[in-house]
């Protein structure tokens, strides 16, 4: 008889036993006719149940059947209490399903390694230094490309240095400009396809020879991912060619299935060679990150100290140059160190911007997690009480210790099972539906979430975690039963009270952690929201547009002039772009021809008009003039005024940047200019016509036009617009349109995320810490409804008996709140980052949550109270 | 009578041998082969005699099927497999030895 068909007898366990029977009744049959006392022939086989047993257990496997036994034990006791048993399995799913989610977004963006070779040898350069303006310490990876260079001769055999940008949303057409459209590219080392072991899809990869020269060879890789969307997977694409800016690229080949690029959270679709780049030979710009693939047995603080030794060289070289910097500034600079993080999962900004807020959202359902975990352990606990009786007969009747636990675990695992498969549907869903909320107008994040077997191991290993962690106590305590003590009627109650209490506590601790948490998260992205902004965003679109080639600021004018005759415009104004989309461009300035400040002046240049358009506000002074040029005049806001012009008197005196004069005509109201987390930055507007030296028209590349519109719904008129820029000059096109309201709401999107989140989880915890109240306190009136008769037949007042019963379990309310105020506190410091203007030691932020749960706890006790003060002594005390 | 010790050890052995010699029996005819050919010294008990039978068809020594008898009777009937073949050869070696050592102390004397 075969392994499997003793697996099989299992689950015919009664026809197994018919079986057996079937064979012995002939026997004794066939003795007797041979002339055997019938009642020896009996007898000659034992007690027949235990021959059955003993035949049966070799024909099966024991342990299985007992388990399978307890399984269809465990799961009618499941099913004979649906309600309790619903609610704990929901409870359960929801937490279970909110942490395999976090599990799949932190293993997704911060966990799982790129489908490269060797990943562990991958490791990003950074450069460690604090930040000029606010002396905080800040890390940054972005690089010049000169630089780069030097560090990988100085590195060479040690490391394979990969110059990787940033990826950008770029315009480009593969046919007329007249259909431009946007795709993710991004400059990469040539070498890099061949350090990361990849092999082509079609045509070929990139090589070492594609990036030597400047300019030389415009060589496109497409991903796998761009060529399945964009072109169906045609192989004719590769040959096929794009217009990037004034640059004709021709698509090469397409890269691996799996590899999207480095920048986790964004899918490239266009590679290209470093040397295409036009800051490639710049020294002073950044634009790239630098990562290295460490070869093996290489020593990591020689290495890095020979990176640091070259950038250091570099850096100092360069600032000999630097003019327009103040001595600390520029000592600050070089003070920078450079270091090696590990980059086995990539390296992207949404890592840098999502890690801590994903880890504290993961710390948050897991605390749901526990919460449901207690409840259920409670539950289990409550429910083993009915059950003594039935645990000691089991006892008396031969079942070990282990049999019992076993009987206990297996109905634990069936509410985990259960649980778990609801929450892996849950996990399924909202992973990608909180991944599709990080989105930012104009930028989709792209993250790849498979469901395999690192997430499938996870869930199997949570699922198990959970099982134990409520599972374990109440079986141990089953297994604990001494039959004689039970049989009587009641072993020490209180054995069981004090770990519900203490799991009442534990619960009520991190149920405050997570709405306090929440709070904190819910006040930032409020405080965050409300702050004055000193402009209106109502109406206005903004719409970023190029010109094929430099074009002077006049032709700029002539568009803004065409666009004012569109009907439903209102305003139009132009500036290098809108405040708050990120574009910043700030320096040094000297006042009264005094030496440089320490502190940097942001600029943006505007036309006349942008001011009034943005309802700025003016404080003193006029707006620009349609002559008026830069360098020449400027605004300033009330911030550089404090900074710079301690007299308050800034109108009609100067400021310098580099050779550049400007007299200050106006002051307008502060206004955010890059982002709104920062405090308000010294501002300078100049004029949007800008001259050189010899008093030439500077030609502009690429501008934003402000449109206010009449109608309330500005976007109606982007398509209209979009077409009326080209048909005012044709050389100008649009590549980007967005309200200024979508600009300030994607400044708050991870506030507005991880406080929605938060608020979800704390509603959840809440609810959940609230059932585990309501079910201890039930059970504990139902323990004591034999005290509670007789002190209500000797006369005890409701309002006393109500009281007695809640005592307990409010002094643990209130321990378990006092832990969390503590543990609140503690723990806010991790999330200081994710914090606007908000103080863990706000009263409002502490008092809320513990306001909230005493509520909760005080509507749970309801209806346990209500059952004990209406108990009849009489019938109580004759039912005994 | 027999002591159902007179058995120890070797009633596997006399089972796989009586099936070899007579294949396709039930229970009840293998106790009494082993009864009439042991020329009534040896007996199986039942009590043994059964879970022995499904502990050799667990380890694939024999196989089971149910007949329907002459008398109506439905019937378990057991009979040898290869494996049974190969183990009755092993068995009948080791008894062969275990007897010849036994005999070899008893005439040491």
């Amino acid at each position: 008889m075969s392994f499997w068909s003793r697996i099989v007898n299992i689950v015919r366990g009664d026809r197994l036993n018919r079986e057996i029977d079937e064979e012995i009744q002939p026997h004794i049959e066939e003795a007797i006719e041979h002339g055997r006392d019938p009642a020896e022939a009996h007898r000659s086989f034992g007690p027949l149940l235990s021959r059955r047993e003993e035949s049966r257990d070799i024909r099966l496997i024991a342990w299985l059947d007992s388990l399978r036994a307890d399984a269809v034990l465990g799961y009618r006791q499941l099913t004979k209490r649906k309600v309790t048993s619903a609610a704990a399995i929901l409870s359960l799913a929801l937490a279970i399903g909110a942490c395999t989610s976090a599990f799949r977004l932190i293993d997704a963006l911060l966990l799982r390694p790129l489908p490269v070779a060797n990943p562990g040898q991958l490791y990003a350069l950074l450069r460690e230094g604090s930040n000029l303006v606010d002396d905080k310490p800040f890390k940054g990876d972005m690089w010049p490309y000169p630089s780069f260079r030097l560090m990988r001769a100085a590195v060479k055999g040690q490391a394979e240095l990969l110059a990787i940008s940033y990826a950008a949303r770029m315009d480009l057409s593969y046919k007329s400009d007249a259909e431009i459209e946007k795709a993710t590219v991004q400059y990469v080392s040539g070498w890099m396809f061949d350090s990361f072991g990849l092999r082509p899809s079609a045509g070929r990869l990139l090589t070492e020879n594609d990036d030597l020269k400047p300019g030389a060879r415009p060589y496109a890789v497409l991903s796998h991912d761009y060529w399945k969307r964009r072109f169906a997977q045609d192989r004719r694409a590769i040959g096929r060619t794009f217009r990037m800016g004034d640059t004709l690229f021709e698509i090469v080949g397409i890269g691996p299935a799996p590899f999207t690029g480095t920048e986790t959270g964004t899918v490239t679709d266009i590679f290209i060679p470093t040397m295409m780049h036009p800051g490639v030979t710049r020294d002073d710009w950044t634009w790239m990150r630098t990562l290295a693939r460490v070869y093996p047995g290489v020593a990591m603080e020689p290495l890095r100290a020979r990176l640091d030794a070259s950038s250091h060289a570099f850096e100092e070289e360069r600032a000999k140059g630097f003019k327009d910097e103040t001595r600390e500034s520029i000592e600050r600079f070089l003070a920078q160190k450079v270091v090696l993080e590990p980059a086995a999962a990539g390296a992207s900004g949404l890592q840098q911007n999502y890690r801590v807020s994903l880890i504290a959202i993961g710390i948050l359902v897991a605390l749901v997690l526990l919460i449901a975990c207690a409840n259920v352990a409670n539950l289990l606990t409550a429910q083993a009480a009915s059950r003594a009786r039935e645990m000691a007969l089991r006892v008396s009747i031969g079942a070990g210790r282990w049999r019992l636990v076993q009987l206990v675990l297996v109905e634990s695992a069936w509410l985990a099972l259960l649980a778990a498969t609801l929450g892996a549907a849950f996990a399924w869903w909202s992973a990608p539906f909180v991944v599709s909320r990080i989105n930012p107008p104009d930028n989709p994040v792209r993250l790849t979430l498979p469901a395999d077997w690192r997430v499938l191991a996870f869930g199997l290993a949570l699922t198990l975690g959970v099982t134990l962690l409520f599972g374990l106590a109440p079986a141990l305590r089953a297994s604990a039963t001494r039959p004689a003590s039970a049989l009587k009627g009641g072993s020490d109650p209180h054995a069981r009270g004090r770990l519900m209490h203490a799991l009442i506590a534990v619960q009520v601790a991190f149920c405050f952690l997570v709405l306090f948490v929440a709070g904190l998260f819910a006040a930032t992205f409020d405080r965050l929201s409300h702050r004055p902004m000193g402009f209106s965003t109502e109406r206005l679109l903004t719409l970023d547009t190029v010109a094929d080639r430099a074009e002077a600021p006049v032709f700029w004018d002539q568009v803004a002039d065409h666009l004012r005759t569109v009907p439903g415009v209102e305003t139009v104004a132009l500036s290098g772009w809108p405040l708050l989309s990120g574009g910043s461009w700030n320096g040094f300035v000297s006042v009264n021809g005094a030496p440089l400040g320490s502190v940097l002046a942001y600029f943006l240049s505007i036309s006349p008009g942008w001011i009034d358009a943005m309802k700025i506000r003016f404080v003193d002074g006029r707006d620009f003039r349609a002559n008026d040029t830069s360098p020449g005049v400027a605004i300033v806001n009330e911030t550089f005024v404090k900074q710079f012009f301690p007299d308050g008197r800034p109108i009609g005196q100067s400021i310098a940047k580099g050779d550049g004069v400007y007299q200050v005509v106006g002051v307008v109201r502060d206004v955010p200019y890059k982002d709104i987390h920062e405090p308000i930055l010294p501002a300078v507007y100049v004029p949007f016509h800008s001259v050189d030296a010899k008093g030439a028209s500077r030609p502009i590349r690429g501008s934003a036009f402000l449109v206010r519109t009449s109608s309330a719904n500005p976007l109606a008129l982007a398509s209209t617009l979009r077409r009326e820029v080209p048909r005012a000059r044709p050389e100008f096109r649009v590549s980007n349109v967005r309200t200024q309201a979508d600009l300030v709401l994607a400044q708050t999107v991870r506030e507005r995320l991880l406080a929605m989140l938060a608020l979800f989880f704390a509603g959840v915890a809440l609810l959940l810490a609230g059932i585990g109240l309501y079910g201890v306190l039930d059970y504990s009136v139902l323990q004591r409804r034999r005290e509670i008769g007789i002190r209500m037949a000797i006369g005890a007042q409701a309002g006393h008996i109500a009281r007695r019963v809640t005592a307990d379990v409010f002094r643990m309310v209130l321990t378990g709140a006092v832990a969390g105020v503590a543990l609140g506190i503690a723990s806010a410091r991790y999330i200081e980052t994710l914090l606007y203007q908000v103080k863990a030691t706000e009263l409002g932020l502490l008092a809320l949550p513990a306001l909230g749960i005493l509520l909760t706890a005080s509507l749970a006790a309801v209806p346990a109270v209500i059952r004990a003060v209406r108990i009849d002594p009489a019938t109580i005390l004759r039912s005994e | 009578m027999p002591k159902p010790d007179s058995l120890q050890g070797s009633l596997d052995l006399l089972v796989l041998k009586i099936l070899s010699r007579r294949p396709r029996l039930h229970g009840y005819a293998i106790m009494s082969a082993i009864k009439d050919w042991s020329g009534d010294v040896l007996r199986a008990e039942e009590g043994s005699l059964y879970p022995a039978l499904h502990r050799m068809e667990v380890a694939g020594w024999i196989r089971a099927e149910w007949i329907t008898k002459d008398t109506g009777r439905r019937a378990r009937i057991y009979q040898l497999t290869a494996a049974g073949k190969k183990q009755l050869a092993t068995e009948e070696s080791r008894w062969e030895a275990v007897t010849a050592a036994v005999n070899r102390v008893l005439r040491a004397v």
